[in-house]
């Protein structure tokens, strides 16, 4: 019997085939998956928030910024088993669900998670191999570590695999 | 913003806040449609993330909302949300019984004007309540409005209280119409931002123990 693991907002979770990974409602946020095609483990993490530096709470929930949320999954990743470099990513998410003519920095939170989320798989060396950011839709994700496809969901557009 | 130094005497202050803002929003509502409607007491609870989309039936449920910041001495933010069928219902008697469709429709600019219209009319109702009340001075920015998962669209109203903190303070009030009595509910959320609390707290008189 496969399973589906979900992860809520801010949260991180791994994933090996039967079993798939999923996340619902992403809007301004950003889905990261990284996966070692070949030992067929993955991750997700969904990301809030660009960067760690914005946090002012007492304890840090790693999984809410991109900078320590990539970094805690890639750690974990690498602690399954999986080959550093071999692991691969796709991201999804990152959309601006409102418009506003004069919004202040924290409307255009989208652009800048997805920003942030390139730069730090850069920073690791991982490759970034598709990716659906950005517009003004809600995406739900689901990642089969089986085949790496990456099935989005949304409203207005259907269903998409990348 | 620590929640500990949140006594139930503040989450009583929060709940009338809702109380009389949703009031006065029905009262509007009521008179644009010109029937009925009814309004539940508002809840006003400490809950994660997560817990804030199943108040609305879970982050995929499709619904249509209207957003807008509070801007002024206590900024934060407020959404109207209401289930998709339900949005569609409202604006069929606000338009004169034309039937609408609010998803895959092309022509469908004047349905979601008329939503930002409701909208902008009962938030600015909530929040002069809000503002009267407090002696807050409170404005509301230019409304936007947008139809899809209530997760995505909640999430836009959690980053000031994010960097912050895993859990927010949601003010939600329910209502319905009389006549129908069917279970579909609109909400009115109310998240202010974490400075606001203590702003929010004073002005009434009870402020939080430092």
């Amino acid at each position: 019997m496969s399973e589906i693991i979900k992860v809520g907002i801010a949260d991180i979770n791994t994933v090996s085939p039967p079993d798939t990974i999923r996340t619902t409602g992403l809007g301004s946020c950003v889905g990261v998956i990284i996966y070692d095609q070949t030992k067929k483990i993955a991750g997700l993490a969904h990301v809030m928030l660009p960067d760690s530096s914005l946090s002012k709470a007492p304890t840090l929930n790693e999984g809410k910024y991109a900078d320590t949320a990539i970094q805690t999954l890639y750690k974990i990743l690498v602690k399954k088993g999986a080959d550093l470099k071999a692991l691969k990513a796709k991201i999804a998410g990152g959309a601006q669900m409102f418009q506003f003519t004069s919004g202040n920095e924290m409307m255009r939170i989208g652009p800048r998670n997805v920003e942030s989320v390139k730069k730090q798989l850069l920073s690791l060396g991982i490759p970034l191999v598709s990716s659906d950011v950005g517009g003004s839709s809600g995406r739900t994700i689901e990642f089969d570590p089986y085949n790496s496809s990456l099935t989005i969901k949304t409203v207005n557009a259907g269903i998409k695999v990348i | 913003m620590d929640f500990k130094k949140i006594q139930p005497i503040h989450l009583d202050i929060l709940r009338e806040i809702g109380n009389i803002g949703a009031g006065h929003a029905a009262t509007a509502l009521s008179t644009m449609l010109n029937k009925a409607v009814d309004m539940s007491v508002p809840s006003v609870n400490i809950i994660s993330f997560e817990e804030i989309s199943e108040m609305i039936g879970g982050a995929e449920n499709v619904v249509a909302s209207v957003f807008l910041r509070i801007l002024g001495d206590a900024p934060g933010c407020m959404f109207f949300m209401l289930p998709i069928e339900q949005a569609e219902r409202l604006l069929e008697d606000l338009l004169g019984g034309q039937a609408v469709q609010l998803i895959n429709e092309n022509d469908s600019a004047i349905s979601l004007s008329a939503l930002q219209e409701v909208g902008n009319i009962l938030s600015g109702s909530y929040l002069t309540s809000f503002s009267n009340f407090t002696g807050l001075n409170l404005q509301p920015s230019v409304p936007a409005t947008s139809i899809d998962m209530a997760g995505a669209i909640l999430s836009f109203g959690l980053f000031e209280i994010s960097t912050v903190s895993d859990y927010a303070i949601v003010i939600d009030t329910a209502f319905t119409d009389i006549e129908k009595h069917d279970n579909v509910k609109g909400h009115f959320f109310l998240l202010p931002d974490p400075d606001s609390y203590a702003k929010i707290f004073h002005a009434l008189g009870v402020p939080l123990d430092e």
